[in-house]
């Protein structure tokens, strides 16, 4: 039996898989038809003070003919009056007991406000806070969102305005839109928040119109940067989340956020330490019933792989993240194509001849170009085998026997130890004896 | 002819010769376009007679660059419309396309060609190319079908003054006459020498060099002349009955149905098809939707040895057209018209030294299908008679001889392309043919 239930810095909730503040949880209209359909928790879309939205809040980046590989908004916080949002989280939370409900808050910068924010939400029965500091549009203009999230002492001070009233466990939403995440993680951490969410959207033009060359979305011949999601960022989030995670410093846990649309962007963020994940544009692409396969390919995958629980699955990639300098130097990889599966497109080659190291041959064969990998002038950097449109046709075949490993670290160190300057004739002596070749 | 089928209402005929293959919509030809893996070197230019290359005006359709793609495809192929509806893609550009041994499907290439030339010709044909500079050298072309328009057009922007001389009233030989209305249109074609026109080639309409012309004026007044005249008349079945009324040659038939006045075509309510090439398949499926009851292949081979595509077999099969394989034609039967056809049923003989086998009919299996009217698609004739007025210009069987490099004929101020040195295939080789003469006309004049 698999038991997806989590625990997200005391929020829990059924599954994993959250809405996150967006326009899919403005309502709740929105919020019961999530639950009805299966999502374990909501961060009802920001509480603040009031604004107006402008139309046109949102610009898709197709690529190659795929809609909404990222998306773009302008949008800002709730537009609906503060005490509708609080009497429809209430009764929402009534209706639903076991899903987690959050408030996501942004409040100005003062601690009376903060406090009264804080207590009317704690009020409505949520089950947990979020700070948005990482809106970066429109909000930050008001010295609100990432005005706040880019500066770690006011990300300290302000969680620390909420963590000193709440009752309920708080979130602190990061924006990307910093040099080292880490730094407003830890301050939320010393502001006693019980975990952090991450990434809020980055900073983006998504494109401009090029018949009135006007940036898109257009307002009446003006627009302004908007945030970034969608699946093009993930792996931009993916690093963000494991960065915050392998941080020896901090021990919060962790909403991953960031182009999840499937369970299994689910899992790598697991993965890489998060206890919960939050899913906006792939809902506003496709809808709430994407978390019914969610929910049941996560399961699948458990079962298949004989994991009972999440706790098993938790920051298990992690022990493999290191940095490069202890990557080691003499594991020798080369590709290798199986002629039976290649189609001929002669992808490989050109990627190869034009964007890396020409160790392909292409020879004409019956009639087409038979492509072979010239091997030893194979770096195994890869290229081939992610151009290769076919499935396990170009594979990266070990060739070095693993007797041997030296990373750079170790060599800096030897050289240190011969007293031997690091130069360009010393490392070619330790590729030479190591049968490395560079071309 | 007795028995001919009652005419049908005009949406009636519209609807049995729309389009088999419906041009593409812009989202589905940008879908269409980014499946497109963009190969290197890619099969399916190499399998396209012209080589147009298809990976790049591919690509231009995924980034909306919608001139250059007609561009690319057309500085390879000057009748790429005709091409993109009319070639037989499955064993060539999309046979060859590496989806199919991914096992997936092929690109649709002909559809995204044609999404593209339709675009440029909606457009107005906007000039893509420069013409080099006149250089006051002259050259007649015979012909305006897909050969000559190709030579024509690639020798004007060489910068020759050409002069095209069609027999037809109209232009365009088989691209406007032949072609099955539910691929192609007559105005298709039109448009495609509207295209080369603008080129500055001048297209004499009406002029048949032999007859109204001779040959010789045109050999003197001109530096060259390119032959693109493709074959003549069908082939006889030389049997009984054959002058009846009711039997008319598939040519003479298709053509008739391409003048797209459909109720002013005769057809007869059972009509039989002698031959079992592609012009068959058209002549068959075109008198059914003209409205004939019953439509029956007469083959006297097997259907292995029959030369029509299976794609288009499977097309006439579809339309329920009856093939009757090992049978061959005796006579046809009838006192003032067509009344039915006497067959006799063949049998496979001994394998020849190239595995086809002859057939041999069987004594005694004589038997008569009653039909109104008999369509002959068995082949063409060559114009041997007017070659022969052409000094040092030799024929092989139904095949002009040419340097297979320059094109030239045996007389060197005469090229020649498409159907008659080839004997009779399609609209793309006589396109590629006429351009490659055109390089051979240049190389010979250019001395």
């Amino acid at each position: 039996m698999v038991d997806l239930s989590i625990n997200c810095g005391g929020i829990k909730s059924p599954n994993p898989f959250w809405l996150a503040s967006a326009p899919p949880t403005n309502s709740a209209y929105q919020n019961c038809k999530a639950f009805e359909l299966g999502w374990g928790g909501v961060v009802w879309k920001t509480l603040s003070h009031p604004i107006m939205n402008v139309a046109s809040r949102l610009g898709g980046f197709d690529y190659s003919g795929q809609k909404l590989a990222g998306l773009n908004n302008i949008e800002l916080t709730t537009d609906r009056s503060l005490e509708i949002n609080l009497k429809e989280i209430k009764e929402t939370k009534k209706l639903w007991p076991d899903r987690a409900i959050i408030v996501s808050l942004m409040v100005e910068s003062k601690r009376e406000t903060w406090h009264d924010f804080v207590k009317k939400a704690i009020d409505t029965g949520a089950d947990g806070l979020e700070l948005n500091y990482g809106c970066p549009h429109g909000m930050s203009e008001r010295g609100m969102g990432a005005a706040v999230g880019q500066v770690p002492e006011y990300c300290q001070m302000i969680t620390e305005w909420v963590t000193e009233v709440s009752t309920i466990p708080v979130l602190v939403k990061l924006t990307p839109n910093v040099t080292n995440i880490q730094i407003p993680a830890r301050a939320a951490q010393t502001a006693k928040a019980q975990g952090v969410s991450l990434i809020n959207t980055i900073n983006s033009i998504v494109g401009i119109d090029l018949d009135t060359l006007r940036i898109m979305p257009n307002i009446t011949g003006k627009g302004g940067h908007g945030g970034f999601a969608g699946p093009a960022v993930k792996p931009i989030a993916l690093h963000m989340v494991s960065q915050v995670a392998t941080d020896p410093e901090f021990h919060l846990a962790i909403s991953g956020i960031g182009g999840i649309s499937t369970w299994k962007d689910t899992l790598e963020f697991i993965l890489l330490g998060a206890s919960s994940v939050q899913v906006c544009t792939a809902v506003m692409h496709h809808g709430f019933r994407i978390v019914q396969d969610m929910t049941d390919g996560l399961t699948n995958w458990m079962i298949s792989k004989g994991y009972n629980n999440l706790d098993q699955l938790r920051g298990k990639s992690l022990t493999g993240i290191d940095s490069f300098g202890n990557l080691n130097l003499l594991y020798k990889a080369v590709a290798r194509i199986d002629q039976s599966k290649c189609i001929h497109c002669n992808l490989c080659y050109i990627a190869c001849e034009d964007g890396a190291h020409q160790c392909i041959e292409l020879t004409p064969e019956d009639g087409h170009n038979k492509t072979v990998i010239r091997e030893v002038d194979c770096v195994g950097c890869n290229l081939c085998s992610i151009v290769c449109p076919v499935p396990e046709c170009i594979s990266m075949v070990r060739m070095d026997d693993g007797s041997q490993e030296k990373t750079w670290n170790d060599l800096v160190q030897d050289f240190k130890e011969e007293s031997r300057e690091l130069t360009w004739e010393n490392l070619a002596e330790f590729q030479k004896k190591n049968g490395i070749v560079i071309h | 002819m007795k028995n001919i089928v009652s005419k049908l209402t005009l949406e009636q005929y519209e609807k049995n010769f729309q389009e088999l293959h419906p041009p593409l919509s812009y989202g589905s030809a940008k879908a269409e376009s980014s499946r497109c893996l963009y190969c290197y070197d890619s099969p399916c230019m190499k399998a396209c007679p012209t080589h147009i290359d298809i990976s790049e005006f591919i690509k231009k359709i995924s980034t909306d660059n919608l001139l250059g793609s007609a561009k690319t495809i057309l500085k390879s192929n000057w009748v790429a419309l005709t091409c993109a509806k009319a070639c037989p893609v499955a064993v060539l550009c999309e046979g060859a396309c590496v989806l199919n041994e991914k096992g997936d499907k092929p690109i649709e290439i002909g559809r995204l060609q044609r999404y593209v030339i339709d675009n440029y010709f909606s457009l107005g044909m906007p000039a893509l190319f420069s013409k080099k500079p006149s250089n006051g050298k002259k050259v007649a072309i015979i012909g305006s079908g897909p050969s000559g328009l190709s030579c024509g057009a690639e020798l004007a922007l060489l910068g020759y003054n050409v002069t095209i001389f069609e027999q037809s009233e109209t232009p365009g030989g088989l691209n406007t006459w032949g072609i099955a209305p539910y691929k192609m249109r007559k105005q298709d074609a039109l448009n495609e020498v509207e295209l080369v026109k603008n080129f500055g080639v001048n297209i004499k309409t009406g002029v048949g060099v032999g007859t109204d012309i001779p040959f010789n004026e045109l050999y003197k007044n001109f530096d060259a002349v390119f032959l693109g005249i493709g074959l003549g008349e069908s082939h006889a079945l030389s049997v009984n009955g054959e002058e009846l009324p009711g039997v008319i040659s598939a040519l003479d038939f298709i053509e008739q149905v391409k003048t797209e006045d459909w109720s002013s075509v005769p057809v007869g309510k059972r009509v039989a098809i002698i031959g079992a090439g592609n012009t068959s398949i058209d002549a068959a499926t075109e008198a059914k939707r003209l409205g004939a009851e019953e439509v029956i292949v007469i083959y006297r081979r097997s259907s292995q040895d029959m030369s029509a595509y299976n794609f288009e077999f499977n097309l006439a099969k579809k339309d329920g057209i009856i093939f009757h394989f090992l049978t061959a034609p005796e006579k046809i039967v009838g006192k003032k018209f067509v009344e039915g056809i006497e067959c006799i049923r063949m049998e496979p003989g001994k394998p020849d030294s190239k595995g086809k086998r002859s057939v041999l009919p069987v004594p005694g299996t004589e038997f008569i299908i009653p039909v109104d009217m008999v369509i002959k698609a068995i082949g063409q004739e060559a114009q041997n008679d007017f070659i022969s007025t052409i000094p040092d210009v030799k024929f092989v069987g139904r095949k002009i001889q040419i340097n297979s490099d320059t094109y030239q004929t045996g007389n060197p101020k005469v090229f020649a392309g498409g159907d008659c040195i080839n004997g009779g295939k399609e609209v793309v080789n006589a396109a590629y043919d006429g351009k490659m003469a055109a390089y051979g006309i240049d190389k010979f004049l250019g001395k």
